[in-house]
C-alpha cells in the first residue's frame, strides 16, 4: 500500500458553521473533502498531503437545488447524478446537463460534485466550461460570512483560485434567461465514460428579434485554466445574419487565446485543431440555427 | 490499511440488512474496511483510483465506488456488496442470469458488474441495452468483451420479479 492514513485526519463537522470554525481557527490547515473522487485517488496513488481534512458530504444543507424566476442556486454538494435528474437544469442549462453526463461513469456521478469539481481546480475539468458560458457566480463562505464573485475570473492560474484557507465553496447561481438560447457542448476524449478531456468547448448564443444579442465561448483543456474567449465571441455576435458570420477570424482568434501544452493526454497542436475545429461545429450549428430573422 | 495507528472512530453502518461496528481510520477506504476488517472480500480491488469499478457497491440505493468512500463518509448508511445478493444459499436471478449467459470469465470485475446491474435495475426495472451499456461504463471487464454482461442483464430484467 502506498498511503498510510495514519498522516490524515478527518473531521466530521454537524453544521456548515461548525466546519467554517473549525477552518477560522486554524487557516490553512483542513481541507475541505466532499464526494473524495479527486482526493480519494492522490490518497490511494500516495500522493495526498498528509494533515487534516473536514467532512463536508454529510452536510445537506450544501446539496439544495433552490430554483426562482431569476436563478438556479445549486448547493456546492450537488452531484452530477443531481444535475441530471433536474428538470429546470435540463430545460434550461442543458451544457451543464451534458457535462455532468459525460463526466466519469454512474458510480462517480453519485459522488462528484459540482463544489469539488471546482475547487480542484483541473483546467481540463468537465462542467467548468459551461458553467463560464451561464455566467456563474459563486458564493465563498467563511466565519465571517459570504461572498458572491462572478466564476469568471475565480481561477487565477494553474490550479490557482480567489478561494481563501478560510473558506468553502458554498453554492452556485446560474442566472435564468428566457428567449431563445442555442447551446453547443462537446468533451472530446479517448473515449466516452471514465476519461478527463483532452479538449472541452461549450459555447452558447442568446438571440432577440432574430438577431444575436450575446455569444459566449468557453473552453478547457487548452491553458492553465478553464477560459472565456471574449475576442471570439465579439467576433460572433457582431454577425447580422447567417452569411455574416465570420469563421475563418473566429477561428484565428481563438488560437490566440490559446495556450495548450503537451502532456500524457494529448499534444498541443492535436489539442490546438480540434478546438478550432469544435468551434466550427458550434459556427455551423448558429448558422443553421431557424431563429434567424429573414433579411 | 495501515498499521492502524491515529485517529479511530467507531463507525456503524448495515451491511447486507446486518447492523455492525467498525473501530477504523476515518479516512480509511470503505473498500479496505469491508476486505480487511469486516471480512467481506467479494468486493475487489482492481485499479484503486476509480475506474474500474471492481469495488462498486450500493450505498443508501447508489452505486459507489469503495475505494473512493472515505470510511467517516459511511456513517449511519445502509450498504450492500455482493454477497448480499445471494439469499438461503441460493444464488440471485441477475447472478443465475450471469452464469447462464457466461457473463463471467476470470471473475474479478464480476461483483462490481453485479452491483451496477443490480442498482440499475432497482433504479430502472426493465432497462434499454443502451441504458445496461450507460449504467454499466464505469465498469471495466478484460475478458468478456460485455456483449455477454449486458445479455445476462437483459435476461435478469426480462424476468424481472423483486427478487433481483
Ligand atoms: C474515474 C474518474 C473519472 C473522472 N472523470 C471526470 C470527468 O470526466 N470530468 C471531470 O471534470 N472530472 C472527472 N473526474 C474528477 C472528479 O470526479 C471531479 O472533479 C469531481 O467533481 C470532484 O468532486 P468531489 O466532490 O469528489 O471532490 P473531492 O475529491 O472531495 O475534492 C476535490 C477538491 O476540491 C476541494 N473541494 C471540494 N469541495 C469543496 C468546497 N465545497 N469548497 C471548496 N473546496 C472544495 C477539495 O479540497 C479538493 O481539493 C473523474 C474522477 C474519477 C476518479
Ligand atoms: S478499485 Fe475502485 S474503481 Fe477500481
Ligand atoms: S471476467 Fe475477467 S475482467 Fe471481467
Amino acid at each position: 500500500m502506498r498511503f498510510d492514513v495514519a498522516a490524515y485526519k478527518l473531521r466530521t463537522p454537524q453544521s456548515v458553521q461548525e466546519a467554517l470554525a473549525w477552518m477560522a481557527a486554524e487557516p490553512g490547515a483542513l481541507r475541505p473533502l466532499a464526494g473524495g473522487t479527486d482526493l480519494m485517488v492522490l490518497l490511494a496513488a500516495g500522493k495526498l498531503p498528509g494533515g487534516q481534512f473536514v467532512n463536508l458530504w454529510p452536510l445537506r444543507e450544501l446539496r439544495t437545488i433552490e430554483v426562482t424566476s431569476d436563478s438556479v442556486t445549486l448547493g456546492a454538494l450537488t452531484t452530477y447524478s443531481d444535475v441530471q435528474a433536474h428538470p429546470v437544469l435540463q430545460q434550461e442549462f442543458p451544457m451543464l446537463v451534458e457535462a455532468a453526463r459525460q463526466t466519469g461513469g454512474w458510480a462517480i456521478q453519485n459522488r462528484g460534485t459540482l463544489g469539488g469539481n471546482i475547487g480542484n481546480a483541473s483546467p481540463a475539468a468537465d462542467s467548468p466550461p459551461a458553467l463560464l458560458c451561464y455566467d456563474a457566480e459563486l458564493e465563498l463562505r467563511s466565519a465571517q460570512g459570504s461572498r458572491w464573485l462572478p466564476y469568471h475570473g475565480f481561477h487565477t492560474g494553474y490550479r490557482q483560485t480567489l478561494l481563501r484557507p478560510d473558506e468553502i465553496i458554498a453554492r452556485l447561481r446560474l442566472p435564468r434567461r428566457r428567449g431563445q438560447r442555442l447551446h453547443c457542448y462537446r468533451k472530446v476524449g479517448p473515449r466516452q465514460a471514465q476519461a478527463i478531456s483532452k479538449v472541452c468547448f461549450a459555447g452558447c448564443a442568446d438571440l432577440e428579434d432574430g438577431r444575436l444579442v450575446s455569444v459566449r465561448i468557453a473552453l478547457g483543456g487548452v491553458a492553465p485554466t478553464v477560459v472565456r474567449c471574449p475576442e471570439t465571441e465579439h467576433i460572433l455576435a457582431a454577425a447580422t445574419s447567417p452569411a455574416a458570420l465570420d469563421e475563418a477570424a473566429a477561428r484565428a482568434s481563438l488560437s490566440r487565446q490559446m495556450a495548450p501544452i503537451d502532456d500524457i493526454r494529448s499534444t498541443a497542436r492535436y489539442r490546438r485543431r480540434v478546438a478550432e475545429n469544435l468551434l466550427g461545429q458550434f459556427v455551423a450549428v448558429l448558422r443553421l440555427h431557424p431563429g434567424w430573422a429573414t433579411p | 490499511m495501515s498499521d492502524g495507528s491515529g485517529q479511530q472512530i467507531d463507525l456503524h453502518f448495515v451491511v447486507n440488512g446486518q447492523a455492525v461496528t467498525v473501530r477504523c481510520h476515518p479516512m480509511a477506504r470503505l473498500l479496505d474496511v469491508l476486505r480487511e476488517e469486516l471480512h467481506l472480500t467479494g468486493t475487489k480491488e482492481g485499479c484503486g483510483e476509480g475506474e474500474c469499478g471492481a469495488c462498486a457497491v450500493v450505498m443508501d440505493g447508489e452505486l459507489v465506488n469503495s475505494c473512493l468512500v472515505p470510511a467517516a463518509q459511511a456513517a449511519g448508511v445502509q450498504l450492500r456488496t455482493v454477497e448480499g445478493l445471494a439469499a438461503g444459499g441460493r444464488l440471485a436471478p441477475l447472478q443465475e442470469a450471469f452464469l447462464h449467459c457466461n457473463g463471467a470469465q476470470c471473475g474479478i470485475c464480476t461483483p462490481g458488474m453485479l452491483m451496477a446491474a443490480f442498482c440499475l435495475l432497482q433504479h430502472n426495472p426493465h432497462p434499454s441495452e443502451e441504458a445496461v451499456r450507460v449504467a454499466l461504463a464505469g465498469n471495466l471487464c478484460r475478458c468478456t468483451g460485455y456483449a455477454k454482461i449486458v445479455a445476462a442483464v437483459a435476461r435478469a430484467a426480462q424476468e424481472g420479479g423483486d427478487a433481483l
